[in-house]
């Protein structure tokens, strides 16, 4: 990729190249990489602050969002992301099982690329189901979620969000809590984290950890309050409702109890640990509304304003070979059929 | 393929190293062939020159053995023609050395009666290439429920029971499977995998939580084998592991073959080739059930290959189109397209000096043939002229756009091997022959 001064950039791209053409994942991102797209989306919250949040930067580029799984969030932050940049944006929602049956993954992807989007945004059920798509398009594709593999854009909105409070992440304990087993959110996080040089910890019941998660460089602990010993981030997840009757965790109510985060856990960590969580949050079930809404210590609002930010750095930069200097659309690299 | 197919012509295969890993015999000398039937053979065999009439093939120097046995083959005729067809599979075969293949029941329809072994040998007399036999289903639809009609399928010639893919995994039913096909002397081959802990696409461990997949422990196969061992050893049955894949699972049968029960196993190449590591990032041609394990469960194969606790490698042949293959990795198909790679694959235990070019050649031929009672895998006089002549040392990669199957999936692309078939026989007749093979003209 070419470095190219854009004048509508919030944040003139010194490009310290991102090198790769799309976003698939966290894993193999160096953190320079990460650094500089942390960079560019502190400058998009400036502008997603101001009177006029729209700039023209995307003006004639098309951004289709297709989500295989339902998701309002993610989706509307991507959304928002484009349109402020001034994409084109299409929402397209297709039902993964009814596409199972016939037509496979790589026609839907052949169908989309024939209608020359610049930025495919992917949501899909399977892990690895972004990236075997990804292969088979000529545009850039944003991974917002695969299976239990990776979610890239969460994980870099929650080290924006801890960046900006605590200036840096290295050096910094953040333990992960919760639904490890299938959670992209841990992966991408846990990627991210160790790279940017944090130390990690997943606290799970036993049947909700993976295997061998210590190869990827986090601590494992059963125990909640021996994880949070310590720690400066306190990052909760989303534990399905489908997951907590008996199949994985016998109760809500017991699940509640041992790794619910409440005031009485959360004293365990720093007087000033921060939490955090991706939502949409069960009250009750793996947080404490007190704990969650008490402003002093909660980042969650704060995560969904980043997201914005984020999505909209990405898009940038995954598309500035697209627009050398705001140059006219022909100009843009064909990738025929 | 005119005269050699008369029974009255003889045929003299000149300068081979004979192989035959039944009886031990490593040295240079002839075969020949009389009609359908090994007539003759041995280092001293027309010392004195061969007779007029009888056709002549220089072998010039290169390894005649057995025709290979593959006891493990899915065919997809009838049902999934557009995978794999018993002609297609069979022209496979030929090129990949292998005169005798088993296929499993698991067809559209499943070949649970009569009518459905009757039709693969039509098929397989029409397509008039390797010899094609047929496991029934061990239960009714391969449902685990009811048993199928084991002795009536054994005498219209099933060659054991299976249920294929799927594990017959109620404890009650394997009992009485067992024990019904004992009385006519029926081997009961499991797929060896508790499905309750194989809901998973590939093996439990670091790869699995990295990239995100359900994972599949060993203990999955570990204790469906010791639970049917405990079974073996209630009825006296006779029970054979397919495609084992862990080194528990081969503990387990090495224990129990030291007490003398019945038991036997196979695996497949890519079980000692390759690991859960090859299925990098999402490779589906790569996904296969056993999965592909930790790579001290990949050497635990090899060894047991090594050291006979493994009686057969199959090819363990899974077509697949692309549709099928092209998908996210927990959707995908799981299998391997593997009849014109077994021998060279096979070979490389050998060439890394794992096994004896004997005891290899031992999983390809007879013993896979005595636990299926096939006339079949031994260099003898009488025995059927099943024979596969092919160069132990011939260096080439596997090129999995170049199988003659109707599908290509194979996660060795581009993988360098050695040894490759020149010719292969079939009960007399050369069915498949290498380009560039000379032989002799006129042979066919």
């Amino acid at each position: 990729m070419s470095p190219t001064l854009n004048s509508s950039s919030p944040l003139a791209p010194s490009s310290l190249g991102y090198r790769h053409r799309h976003l698939l994942g966290i894993e193999g991102l160096s953190a320079q990489e990460i650094g500089v797209l942390l960079d560019l989306s502190d400058g998009y919250v400036a502008l997603s602050r101001s009177q006029s949040k729209k700039t023209a930067l995307m003006r004639g580029l098309t951004v289709i969002n297709l989500f295989f799984e339902t998701s309002t969030r993610t989706r509307t932050s991507f959304e928002l992301a484009g349109k402020r940049l001034g994409a084109d944006v299409i929402n397209m929602s297709v039902s993964w099982s009814s596409i199972k049956k016939g037509e496979t993954l790589i026609d839907t992807a052949m169908t989309l690329n024939a209608m020359h989007p610049d930025v495919l945004v992917v949501r899909h059920p399977d892990s690895g189901a972004v990236k075997l798509l990804s292969e088979k398009v000529n545009c850039a594709v944003i991974n917002a979620g695969d299976g239990s593999h990776e979610h890239p854009t969460q994980a870099l909105l929650d080290a924006l969000t801890i960046r900006r409070r605590r200036g840096s992440l290295a050096g910094l304990v953040v333990a992960i809590c919760g639904d490890i087993l299938h959670s992209r959110v841990a992966r991408s996080n846990i990627h991210l984290l160790t790279t940017m040089g944090a130390t990690v910890r997943v606290v799970a019941p036993p049947t909700l950890l993976p295997a061998a998660i210590e190869l990827l460089g986090a601590e494992p602990f059963f125990d909640m309050r021996k994880a949070l010993e310590g720690c400066d981030i306190v990052m909760m997840l989303r534990l399905q409702t489908e997951r907590m009757h008996g199949s994985y965790v016998p109760s809500t109510r017991e699940y509640f109890r041992f790794y619910g985060l409440d005031r009485d856990k959360l004293a365990a960590a720093k007087p000033d640990a921060l939490i955090m969580h991706p939502g949409p949050m069960n009250r009750g079930i793996e947080i404490d509304s007190e704990v969650a809404d008490d402003i002093d210590r909660s980042l969650i609002r704060a995560q969904v304003e980043m997201g914005v930010a984020v999505r909209m750095a990405c898009l940038d930069m995954l598309t500035r070979d697209l627009r050398p200097n705001d140059a006219p659309r022909e100009s843009a690299p064909a990738g025929g059929v | 393929m005119g005269a050699a197919t008369n029974g009255a012509g003889r045929t003299a295969y000149l300068n081979a190293r004979l192989l035959d890993p039944a009886s031990g015999l490593d040295a240079p000398g002839a075969l020949l062939v009389e009609g359908a039937r090994i007539a003759d053979l041995g280092p001293r065999l027309f010392s004195e020159g061969v007779p007029d009439g009888v056709t002549k093939i220089d072998c010039a120097g290169a390894c005649l053995s057995p025709g290979l046995v593959d006891m493990r083959v899915q065919l997809r005729e009838p049902g999934e023609e557009h995978k794999e067809t018993i002609k297609t599979a069979g022209v496979a075969a030929a090129v990949g050395g292998i005169t005798a293949m088993v296929a499993l029941p698991n067809t559209e329809p499943v070949v649970d009666d009569v009518a459905g072994v009757e039709f693969v040998a039509r098929r397989a007399r029409e397509a008039k290439l390797v010899k094609v036999y047929t496991y029934g289903a061990v239960t009714r639809g391969m449902e685990g429920k009811e048993i199928t009609e084991i002795g009536l399928l054994a005498e219209f010639g099933a060659r054991g029971f299976t249920d294929g893919l799927k594990a017959v995994a109620d404890a009650q039913v394997m009992r009485r499977a067992l024990s019904y096909a004992s009385a006519h002397d029926q081997v009961i081959i499991q797929h060896p995998e508790e499905p309750s802990l194989a809901d998973g696409v590939m093996n439990e461990g670091g790869t699995a939580t990295r990239l995100g997949l359900a994972g599949i422990p060993v203990a999955a196969e570990a204790i469906m084998v010791e639970r049917d061992l405990r079974l073996v050893e209630l009825t006296g049955g006779r029970y054979h592991a397919a495609h084992v894949s862990t080194a528990a699972a081969l503990e387990a049968i090495r224990r129990a073959k030291a007490r003398g029960l019945r038991v036997t196993c196979d695996t497949a190449p890519h079980y000692f080739i390759l690991s859960e590591a090859d299925v990098g990032n999402y490779r589906s041609f790569a996904k296969v059930s056993p999965p592909l394990r930790a790579e001290a469960d990949r050497q635990a194969v090899a060894e047991a290959v090594a050291d006979g606790t493994i009686d057969a490698v199959a090819s363990d042949h899974s077509p697949h189109d692309q549709e099928s293959k092209r998908q996210p990795f927990a959707v995908a198909a799981p299998g391997i397209a593997g009849l014109e790679t077994l021998l060279a694959l096979t070979l490389a235990l050998v060439h890394a000096k794992q096994a004896s070019l004997l005891d290899a050649l031992a999983c390809l031929t007879w013993r896979p043939a005595e636990i299926l009672k096939l006339d079949a895998g031994r260099l003898a006089k009488g025995a059927p002229a099943d024979l596969t002549l092919f160069d132990p040392d011939l260096e080439w990669r596997i090129d999995p756009d170049s199988f003659r199957s109707k599908s290509k999936n194979s996660p060795f692309e581009d993988y360098p091997v050695r040894g490759q078939t020149l010719a292969t026989v079939v009960d007399g007749r050369i069915i498949y022959r290498a380009e560039g093979f000379g032989g002799e003209a006129g042979a066919e």
